[in-house]
């Protein structure tokens, strides 16, 4: 095609050749950008191990789902929205930058591939992509700028915001845009202008618009504005690639890396140290993040991926409650923490020995999660944060930085395998609320089981919750599964002991309980708190199968051998309450709802936004219901609150820890009378046909 | 008949602490017919008010008036004592942080027998005197024995003997201020930094809703002060709950907090140490609400109600809230 | 600063129900569980702090028998340098001022500036601190809740007083103080901490070691001895409410009512 305007390749510039700067410009910006992304490395390199190069077809699916599908954009509806639009515009126009990029000093270059009817179709694409950037960065702006979503907003003791940062990049991206659809449209005006056959632009797109707009612009005018944004481009292009490291839009390059690189198993804590069996612990020289490097590569990874979107946080129920945690800040300080300690220029290259606790992160804040894992579940990028919380307590516990209100169940739980300190033989007192018809059998050399039930602390020692314990050895019964309990030999599953970062006590616990396990010689598990089902499925080893009560009951009540009775009181509405370790962390989201409608005549509501995988924490389980956190609110009476706006007036959950705190928020509420709390093996129990 | 019995006076401002008397109580328990001398220890006017108080009721009173024993400081008054008590002299003194500060060292200076904290004393017999002491809390007493031939240092606890109003005797009061010898120590007293005074004064409540460990939880702190406000009361607590941060070191009640002397005293989730028991002054009626029925704060409660405080207590606040 | 803390084991409290065995002479220990005796645990803590802030060395010492080992083991996890145990089948049955003549020995065989003790321990009676300091013939202080160091001579030290005051003395190096709970927030100790220690080699002392006559020490020399435990019969104690929660509560606004409980 015959061309009217000078290209840029055979242009002159300040009375250069154009092609100098078409050079230089590239060379300068990828020289720049890989010395920066050596500096972004180093920490990475120096960092602990991390195993994440396995079961890479998983990896490819998640980083087809997560990364290229965007699959966790739209939660966030308009802003999902608006990040799907740029993100695929950035896909579009990647190719279309580079090409522009190279015919600055080979003109007339064309991408291999796209010089048939595929490039222009792609030239259609391109230019519709820009297009929509472009309002996408507008309307980004007008929304960050003017409307101010509040998960945006900085508190002040996590430093300034960032908004100016997000506005100057979309400034950055909509100057891409419009300076490559000036460079076509100006191309096009001219070739129109002349007669000379035109490069077909998408109607109605921006470098169509343009080129009505430039119809009438003399040549030389054209040549000016096709020149000038050629190279307005090229430096923008560039600029944005170096600048692109230096904050949150560093997730524009590792976000590929972070999705495919993510965590695949849900449930499960890492280990100490990659690479280290467990029985080697010993002879490792420390335990935990102490210092920046001790973090994973991954975690490091993490933080140089952080958005800074703020789902997160929104999402956290300590953020929300006003505990000194908020997941999104344990990235961002992680990152500046990075950017400040290999910093672009200078440095000594030797890895910071200071602590990391009581500089950039306090203990409260890392004490403050209890590990519901919603943060995870959001994040868009795949940042993990229940590993980094675990290895920062482990840190903690080493050097002895355990809360005083926690050193007292620990040390209860060392000593007789229970946070409270309660006698071992007085494990399975519980069973004595039940009557002969329900026979418990302890599993020792006299007894023996097919199935165990496994107990665990609350159910077994707890006033209130031994109804639950009851109400499920009552179920056992009634479905004839041949049951058994550990009774004294049963020690804590120390679900809560591993995630607060006392691995070596958690490890004891569990040597104890395999043993238990396997004398007993059962052939299944079953138990009904989410904690000790998340441990014994997640933590342990080698373990028979096991399952929650909820899949229990609901395959019994499928199979006709749980028959259940209309509800006995109609006029209720039930809620449920996802647990976290039941569902978020093991996806058992349709388990216990189909066991509670299996129960006819009740009515049962969502509360929409807040269930299933956005569940809401009740305040945590375990150790959780020792620490005295700083907080405003308590997430139970959130929770509370959150069913009665659904329009219920019984929450059933499926956790002990769950039924704790929400009981007690109903009480703290002052909702008492209004609002109820059922397990829902009580609440199944209760309505159970006796055969 | 062993050596004289002497008993050493705390006092404060010019006003001998309440264990003076309790102190002669104890003393006539080891040895009935012994004269027993009271040893007050001090400066001026004030020395000389509390000389003359306890010579109302002690036959013997020997004052040491020194400046440097204007602050009771053990080690001072440790040397003192060494100065000027016979070798085989029985020495009774409060278990009080004086107590606990000067008896230990008093009993190895005077090369005699040490027991500290009794609550009861059986008698002696052969040189052997035989008391009663707690461990444990006061989950368990025991019997001790010891041999007070060669003197004794016995620390009684505060409040475990009752005082004999009939005993007065006009007592004399000797100076011994020139026996007093050289009083140098190797620790020097500096000042008192008076504990916060936090927006509410205990000392000064009728009526005290007073919660302990049984309380579980921060947030159950609210029952008792629902309950508190519904009664027109104060809320007070034991030690465990202001180590715990829960409440404001100003509301404890008890030897190492606020000594309180209400008409009323609700006892809610506290156990019934002796160091809490020992802040409450007065008679008051007494009223505790526990679920171990075996709890010692029973036995010395006027009414008990063997009820989780949890459950009872909000139920008792809508009742007189009701009414 | 050389630092000596004596250490106990003690039935912990807090996690068992104390009763007196059938014999009468002892406490039922079958299903105790022991652990380091809660002030001595403060003591050692402060000492570490000392420590880290002057430098010096933290030696832990307990007297005991072979299984008080373990709790030298725990505070060395917790960061003291030295561990000692003191044992001998003659030192049983001691008094206080047994158990102070066997710790005095102990601490001739150092060379220690400071020398702290728990302010008591439940199955103790709160006497060896002081004791000790009079044998050694250094000042002592009871009941400290803070230490400041002044210089190589001397420490500013609190004392818990009555009503919640603190006694502020100046007292000289060496000295002897007996620690007060709540002087700061002990470390936690972790079963890995433990693990590091479990190898380090404990010296065991007995009476021939510190150069004791049998006869200064255990029941032998004890002026001071239990002879028994005992639950003492229930006194007059409360009248203790019956009924409903309702009615218990009703009879308590009744009884409130006439004392003057209720406005």
């Amino acid at each position: 095609m015959e061309s009217v305007l000078t290209s840029p390749a055979a242009a002159s510039l300040f009375g250069l050749p154009a092609m100098i700067f078409a050079i230089i410009i590239p060379l300068l910006g990828i020289g720049v950008f890989v010395y920066i992304i050596v500096r972004r490395v180093t920490p990475l390199i120096q960092a602990a191990p991390d195993d994440r190069l396995n079961r890479v077809p998983e990896r490819l699916k998640m980083v087809l789902k997560i990364w290229l599908a965007q699959w966790r954009q739209p939660r966030y509806l308009l802003a999902g929205i608006i990040h799907i639009v740029i993100f695929f515009g950035f896909l579009v126009l990647g190719i279309r930058s580079i090409s522009l990029v190279i015919i600055g000093f080979a003109d007339h270059f064309v991408m291999p591939g796209f010089g048939g009817s595929f490039g222009r179709m792609y030239n259609v694409l391109k230019d519709y992509a820009a297009t929509l950037v472009l309002i996408a960065c507008i309307t980004a702006a007008v929304r960050r700028g003017l409307f101010k979503p509040a998960r945006y907003a900085v508190p002040p003791r996590y430093g300034h915001g960032h908004t100016s940062e997000a506005i100057f990049v979309l400034g950055l991206i909509s100057t891409l845009m419009l300076s490559e659809s000036l460079f076509e449209a100006s191309q096009a005006a001219a070739q129109v202008q002349q007669g000379v056959p035109a490069e077909f632009l998408a109607p109605l797109s921006l470098a169509w618009i343009f080129r009505q707009m430039l119809s009438g612009v003399a040549l030389a005018a054209l040549q000016g504005i096709h020149l000038s944004t050629y190279f307005i481009h090229d430096f923008t292009f560039f600029f944005f690639l170096c600048f692109l490291p230096l904050g949150k839009h560093f997730h524009v390059i590792t976000s590929l890396f972070n999705v495919f690189f993510m965590r695949l198993e849900k449930g499960r804590v890492k280990p100490v140290r990659y690479g280290v069996e467990d029985d080697q612990l010993d002879e490792l020289e420390s335990f935990g993040v102490k210092k920046f490097t001790d973090f994973t590569w991954k975690h490091i990874l993490d933080f140089y991926t952080c958005a800074d979107c703020g789902r997160c946080s929104d999402r956290c129920p300590a953020n929300t409650v006003g505990r000194p945690l908020s997941p999104r800040f344990v990235s961002i300080k992680g990152r500046d923490y990075a950017f400040r300690h290999y910093p672009l220029g200078g440095g000594n290259g030797r890895p910071p020995s200071e602590p990391l606790m009581g500089d950039i992160y306090s203990a409260d804040e890392i004490w403050s999660c209890t590990t519901c894992g919603a943060c995870e579940q959001e994040c868009p990028l795949g940042i993990e944060y229940i590993d980094k919380m675990v290895d920062l307590r482990r840190g903690m516990v080493e050097e002895g930085m355990v809360p005083q209100s926690l050193q007292k169940p620990l040390g209860a739980l060392e000593k007789r395998g229970n946070p409270w300190g309660i006698m071992e033989k007085k494990r399975a007192e519980w069973t004595k609320a039940l009557s002969e018809d329900y026979p418990v059998k302890i599993l020792d050399r006299k007894n023996s089981a097919a199935t165990l039930y496994f107990v665990d602390s609350i159910s077994s020692y707890d006033d209130r919750m031994q109804s639950l314990a009851c109400a499920t050895a009552k179920i056992l019964n009634g479905v004839g599964i041949d049951f058994g309990i550990l009774g004294k030999a049963e020690r804590d599953s120390g679900h809560e002991v591993r995630r607060f970062g006392e691995e070596m006590l958690f490890q004891d616990l569990r040597a104890h309980n395999t043993d238990a396990i396997a004398d007993a010689g059962v052939t299944r598990i079953v138990t009904a708190d989410p904690h000790a089902f998340n441990a014994l499925k997640n933590d342990y080893a080698e373990l028979p199968p096991v399952e929650h009560i909820s899949q229990t009951i609901a395959r019994h009540v499928k199979s006709g051998r749980l028959r259940l009775k209309p509800v006995e009181d109609r006029t209720k509405v039930y809620t449920y309450h996802d647990p976290c370790y039941l569902g978020r962390h093991n996806e058992l989201y349709d388990e216990p709802r189909a066991a509670i409608d299996a129960i006819p005549g009740l009515k049962r509501v969502e509360m929409t936004g807040n269930c299933r995988d956005r569940s809401f924490c009740c305040g945590g389980g375990g150790l959780m219901l020792f620490y005295e956190p700083e907080e405003e609110q308590r997430m139970g009476v959130l929770r509370v609150e959150m069913a009665r706006k659904a329009g219920a007036d019984v929450i059933v959950t499926a956790c002990p820890f769950c039924l704790v705190n929400i009981e007690d928020a109903i009480k703290v509420s002052g909702m008492e009378g209004q609002m109820e709390a059922i397990d829902l093996a009580e609440l199944v129990e209760r309505h159970m046909v006796v055969a | 008949m062993a050596g004289q019995v002497f008993t050493y006076i705390v006092h404060k401002e010019g006003v001998a602490d309440d264990s003076a008397l309790e102190l002669m109580a104890a003393a006539g328990k080891i040895y009935p017919e012994a004269s027993v001398a009271a040893i007050v220890t001090g400066s001026g006017a004030h020395l000389d008010a509390v000389c003359d108080a306890m010579a109302a009721s002690y036959p013997e009173v020997w004052k040491i008036d020194q400046d440097v024993l204007a602050y009771p400081n053990a080690e001072v008054i440790r040397r003192l004592l060494v100065n000027i008590l016979p070798a085989d002299a029985v020495v009774v003194l409060a278990h009080d942080t004086l107590g606990m500060d000067l008896g230990p060292g008093l009993s190895i200076k005077l090369d005699s027998v040490f027991v500290p904290d009794v609550v009861g004393v059986e008698g002696v017999r052969d040189n052997v005197l035989t008391v009663v002491r707690q461990e444990y809390s006061g989950q368990v007493y025991t019997h001790v024995r010891c041999d007070i031939s060669a003197g004794a240092v016995i620390n009684v606890r505060p409040g475990a003997f009752k005082p004999e109003e009939s005993r007065s005797a006009a007592g004399q009061v000797v100076d011994k201020s020139a026996q007093a010898g050289d009083l140098s120590a190797r620790r020097r007293f500096l000042e008192v930094v008076e504990a916060e005074v936090g927006d509410v004064d205990i000392t000064k409540a009728d009526v005290l809703v007073s919660v302990g460990r049984g309380i579980e939880d921060l947030e159950n702190i609210e029952i008792a002060e629902g309950l508190a406000e519904a009664m027109g009361a104060v809320v007070s607590c034991s030690r465990p709950i202001v180590d715990a941060k829960w409440l404001e070191k100003a509301r404890q009640v008890g030897t190492s907090g606020k000594t309180v002397k209400p008409k009323v005293y609700l006892a809610l989730g506290i156990s019934g140490s002796f160091q809490h028991m020992g802040g409450i002054k007065g008679s008051p009626f007494i009223v505790a609400v526990n679920k171990n029925p075996k709890a010692p704060i029973f036995q010395v409660a006027d009414v008990g109600v063997v009820q989780d405080l949890l459950e009872f207590v909000p139920e008792l606040t809508e009742k007189i809230k009701a009414k | 600063m050389e630092i000596l803390v004596c250490v106990k084991r003690v039935p912990d409290t807090a996690e068992n129900e104390i009763e007196v065995n059938r014999e009468g002479n002892d406490i039922r220990r079958d299903d105790l569980v022991y652990s380091v005796n809660e002030w001595d645990n403060y003591a050692v803590e402060e000492a570490i702090q000392i420590v880290d802030k002057v430098g010096g060395s933290v030696t832990v010492v307990s007297l005991g028998d072979e299984e008080a080992e373990e709790v030298v083991r725990r505070e060395m996890a917790m960061g003291a340098n030295n561990g000692i145990l003191l044992a001998d089948e003659a030192f049983e049955g001691s008094d206080g001022k047994g158990l102070a003549t066997i710790l005095k020995a102990a601490v001739a065989k150092g060379n220690y500036d400071l020398i702290l003790t728990g302010a008591q321990a439940d199955d103790g009676a709160g006497q060896v601190g002081g004791m000790l300091a009079a044998m050694l013939d250094m000042p002592f202080a009871s009941l400290v809740n803070s230490i400041e160091v002044l210089d190589g001579q001397k420490l500013k030290v609190g004392r818990e007083i009555e009503g919640g005051n603190q006694e502020m003395n100046e007292i000289d190096l060496p000295c002897v103080l007996s620690i007060q709970t709540g002087i700061n927030e002990p470390r936690y100790v972790g079963i890995r901490g433990i693990r590091k220690v479990a190898s380090v080699e404990i010296p065991v002392w007995g009476a021939s070691e510190l150069g004791l006559v049998p006869e200064a020490v255990g029941a032998v020399g004890a002026k001071a001895q239990r002879v028994d435990y005992f639950v003492p019969a229930p006194g007059e104690g409360a009248e203790i409410l019956e009924g409903s929660t309702d009615e218990i509560a009703a009879k308590l606004i009744e009884l409130l009512k006439a004392k003057g409980g209720l406005k």
